[in-house]
């Protein structure tokens, strides 16, 4: 009871502290659709908040909307932006920018003049004033920077590090006192024994198994956790991000190479067993099998899989704006309702499935890797 | 238009695939309950590769 109550009260703590620092600001207008009144076509509205959500922000913005004004107003709050230009480190808030995205808001610092275009940072190069694009919209006088900023993913990765130590240094402190843990980890302890039992052991075998654990366990924590964290509405996509899932792919390139016992590495590079013509060809094959397609496939899963799954609920609760002429206001709310729960509680599935299949084929590879082969 | 029918076609591929899978593990799973959990797991590897190989595709013809 004691930790219930607890853990509502640092809940609530959590949930004010964010909704406190809300910043009700920036208006910006929205030129290019001055036109209609302000107004913007709907589905093009869709389309372009989708796209929006699957991308990565500089700034956290929780919604958005067009007031009767026609001004485009945004709630949300401003990240820092952390960049290495031509004069060393800038660092700034996002809302300098204003919620502008093509580069029409440029901000000036220390001499240097920087512009956002698609979440992207530039800096101008000298003497110029505005960014100019080419036919194919690409920054003419401008090129991109290093950035290091603390964007909505990084929020989020930081947030699914912080639950992981917390629940799991809570659950560790138990075990010094009691065989059975109470509270979250009475949760947890079931989801690491799985991982142990039904994902390394059988995988990597009974002697090797310990050494990757720890590998396994976070690999198979963030992924779950960051996939429920993206079914909220506070709107997280970094299990959708690519760069997110090329570098989880890559650390398990890097560990499944690294630990590649003696066997592997004659099976890989010079099968036994095989006409010694076919061989060099084998090691070609099996080469480009661990160092590309393995990782390739890995990291591709993730991304396709959370974004369709992000993308198609999006869609199908954008449905009630574009159905309302035919069903009226109710009927396509509760078309577009009943869908959306549909789809969330198969997509809380694919969360678990997800990180399950990335943990399992790292084991697999790992499996692969590190096993000895009775030689006859 | 040629990439949408080359997503129609890694669908229906991906999905002769899927059915073979579930299928056969299905049947095995009917004559032998007590594998049950064993033939599972297997289907969701098999599963998971060829839907990394429809993924990828899609993502190429993209």
């Amino acid at each position: 009871m004691k930790i219930a109550q607890k853990s509502i009260k640092f809940l609530t703590i959590v949930a004010i502290s964010l909704f406190t620092t809300l910043s009700f600001a920036s208006e910006s207008n929205k030129t290019d659709n001055q036109n209609d009144g302000g107004r913007v076509n709907t589905k093009q509205e869709i389309n372009d908040y989708i796209k929006h959500h699957l991308a990565d922000s500089h700034d956290f913005s929780l919604f958005s909307y067009t007031s009767d004004a026609g001004e485009r107003k945004h709630v949300g709050f401003s990240l820092p932006v952390i960049v290495w230009t031509s004069k060393g480190l800038v660092t700034f808030m996002s809302s300098e920018f204003h919620h502008n995205d093509d580069g029409h808001v440029i901000v000036e610092k220390d001499g240097l003049k920087l512009a956002k275009i698609h979440s992207k940072i530039y800096e101008l190069d000298n003497g110029a004033t505005q960014v100019s694009f080419d036919e194919t919209h690409h920054a003419k006088n401008a090129h991109k920077i290093l950035d290091f900023s603390i964007t909505k993913s990084v929020v989020g990765i930081l947030i699914a590090a912080f639950l992981i130590f917390f629940g799991f240094s809570k659950l560790a402190k138990q075990y010094k006192s009691k065989a059975i843990p109470t509270g979250l980890g009475r949760a947890l302890e079931p989801l690491v024994l799985y991982v142990r039992d039904e994902i390394a052991r059988p995988n990597i075998g009974e002697k090797k198994y310990k050494k990757f654990m720890p590998y396994l366990l976070t690999v198979f924590f963030f992924i779950w956790i960051l996939n429920l964290m993206g079914l909220t509405p506070i709107g997280f996509n970094v299990t959708g991000q690519i760069a997110i899932t090329v570098c989880l792919a890559i650390f398990t390139l890097i560990i499944y190479i690294s630990n590649g016992s003696k066997d592997f590495w004659m099976h890989t590079l010079w099968m036994p067993g095989v006409p010694k013509l076919l061989r060099p060809i084998l090691a070609v094959l099996e080469l480009a099998g661990y160092l590309l397609i393995k990782p390739f496939s890995l990291l591709v899963r993730l991304f396709a899989n959370i974004t369709a799954g992000h993308s198609v609920v999006m869609g199908i609760a954008a449905l009630m704006l574009l159905l309302k002429a035919e069903f009226g206001t109710v009927g396509a709310t509760g078309i577009s309702f009943f869908l959306t729960l549909f789809l969330t509680v198969i997509e809380v599935l694919v969360a678990f499935l997800q990180a399950f299949i990335f943990t399992m084929l790292s084991a697999l590879f790992i499996g692969m890797a590190v096993e000895e082969h009775e030689h006859h | 238009m040629y990439n949408l029918i080359g997503a129609g076609l890694i669908v229906i591929g991906g999905g002769i695939g899927l059915g073979q899978i579930g299928g056969k593990a299905m049947e095995g799973i009917a004559r032998q309950p007590e594998a049950a959990g064993k033939i599972q797991t297997a289907m969701i590897i098999i599963g998971a590769l060829l839907e990394g190989l429809a993924f990828g595709a899609l993502l190429l013809g993209k």
